[in-house]
């Protein structure tokens, strides 16, 4: 499975959110997509934004200081 | 079988938009939702930044409204078209450096550049007439459907009955007898809307989902601007209006303190880009340095930091200085007394 890691690391929510958006417009279903934040706020704003937007969460995890959230890219 | 027609809604995260979108879907129209990031939005900053505000629950609104009505939300990095918004407002500023008219024209505009790009029929919003001084009234409703270029496009379902016809209504596609009337500043009638609606839990941001509507923070922009000479501004610029105290001891310069461990750990990630100091002899803030600085500064800024420190009251503080080159040298200063911080001086 392709994983593509998206740096937001100093970025404030929503712009992690944003970056998540937008790579995800441009990658087939089934990619992970792992966003590393320095926001807390993007443990809950990422994982709310892909349940509306129809993607699976896979995970989240804080590690050393980061908030991690990986979402599979679903179908259209 | 008739074609579903779909509506964007603008979704701020307060409840005239949850309301508006939602009685649209109830007349079964596709509804999804945008939301536009200025750079400005309020909403979790101050919370993430700071640490005593780090359990504080951070909910993004447009997000929680979104999931209520079980609708898609597309965020809009919209920073840098947003500067000639602000920079340059036809329709003026309200009491601060909130130009509201000009930006609800530029969002409906937007969102009309984004139907036109999906294949969607009308744009919603939750205004309602005399609901804001400035951009909710009579006189600019029709200001707001004209130079958006989204005409008769823009459905505002909860004031729709006191405007004209628009194309969903004409067409058949919305029932406006279904549609409200509401008008002026209470907001009785949306709570007992929503409340019919089954909706109990909705945030009240009362005009103050922008930073641009706050007035220390407008100070700051207009300090940032008049030092720099021109009304420009980068991200990282309005991302540092939000945090620590901001002091400026010459037109040079101005100082960035952090007022807190959260604001300190914010402000590290800007090292890089800042001269800057911290305190070493004692427990102190992080303070950055925006502008150019000769010696004479330096001390005078050691001696400013150390004031905010915990050996405010100690003979000597030792302080670590280091410059835009990366290279650090230790200061040793007398903290500044009270008196000798002119309250001008406090942005």
């Amino acid at each position: 499975m392709k994983r593509h890691q998206i740096d937001c690391r100093r970025l404030l929510c929503p712009m992690p959110v944003i970056k998540v958006q937008n790579a995800i417009e441009d990658l087939p279903a089934g990619t992970l997509v792992e966003a590393i934040c320095t926001d807390p706020g993007a443990l809950n704003d990422i994982p709310a934004w892909s349940r509306i937007n129809g993607h699976r969460l896979v995970e989240t995890r804080t590690d050393d200081g980061e908030y991690i959230v990986v979402v599979e890219v679903a179908d259209e | 079988m008739s074609e579903q027609r779909k509506a964007v809604a603008l979704i701020s995260g307060g409840l005239d938009s949850l309301l508006a979108a939602r009685v649209i879907q109830d007349q079964g129209i596709h509804v999804e939702g945008i939301n536009f990031f200025t750079g400005f939005c309020v909403e979790g900053h101050t919370h993430a930044i700071r640490k005593r505000d780090q359990n504080k629950e951070k909910r993004n609104n447009a997000l929680w409204v979104a999931e209520q009505l079980g609708i898609k939300l597309h965020i809009e990095d919209i920073v840098d078209e947003y500067k000639q918004v602000l920079t340059n407002p036809k329709h003026g500023y309200g009491a601060n450096l909130n130009p509201c008219l000009d930006c609800k024209v530029f969002m409906v505009r937007k969102a009309h550049e984004w139907i036109e790009r999906k294949g969607f029929d009308f744009i919603i919003t939750g205004e309602v007439i005399g609901q804001r001084p400035m951009s909710q009234r009579k006189e600019t409703m029709p200001i707001v459907a004209d130079e958006s270029g989204a005409n008769d496009l823009l459905l505002r379902p909860l004031c729709a009955k006191n405007l004209p016809e628009t194309l969903p209504e004409r067409e058949g596609w919305v029932d406006r007898q279904q549609l409200f009337d509401f008008s002026g500043r209470s907001r009785k009638p949306q709570m007992a809307l929503a409340a019919s609606l089954g909706f109990e839990d909705y945030a009240q941001p009362a005009g103050g989902c922008c930073f641009l509507t706050d007035e220390q923070y407008a100070v700051k922009l207009k300090d940032l601007w008049q030092a720099r000479g021109s009304r420009d501004y980068e991200m990282d610029d309005i991302m540092l209006l939000k945090v620590g105290r901001h002091l400026r001891p010459s037109q040079a310069y101005k100082v960035i303190i952090a007022r807190e461990e959260g604001e300190s750990n914010f402000l590290q990630g800007y090292r890089k880009g800042f001269p800057h100091i911290k305190t070493v002899s004692h427990g102190g803030p992080l303070a950055l340095i925006d502008g150019e600085v000769t010696e004479q500064d330096v001390q005078l800024i050691g001696r400013l930091v150390a004031r905010y420190s915990q050996g405010r009251n100690a003979d000597e503080v030792v302080l670590a200085y280091t410059d835009l080159a990366g290279e650090t040298r230790e200061l040793r200063v007398d903290p500044m007394k009270p008196h000798e911080i002119p309250k001008d001086w406090l942005i």
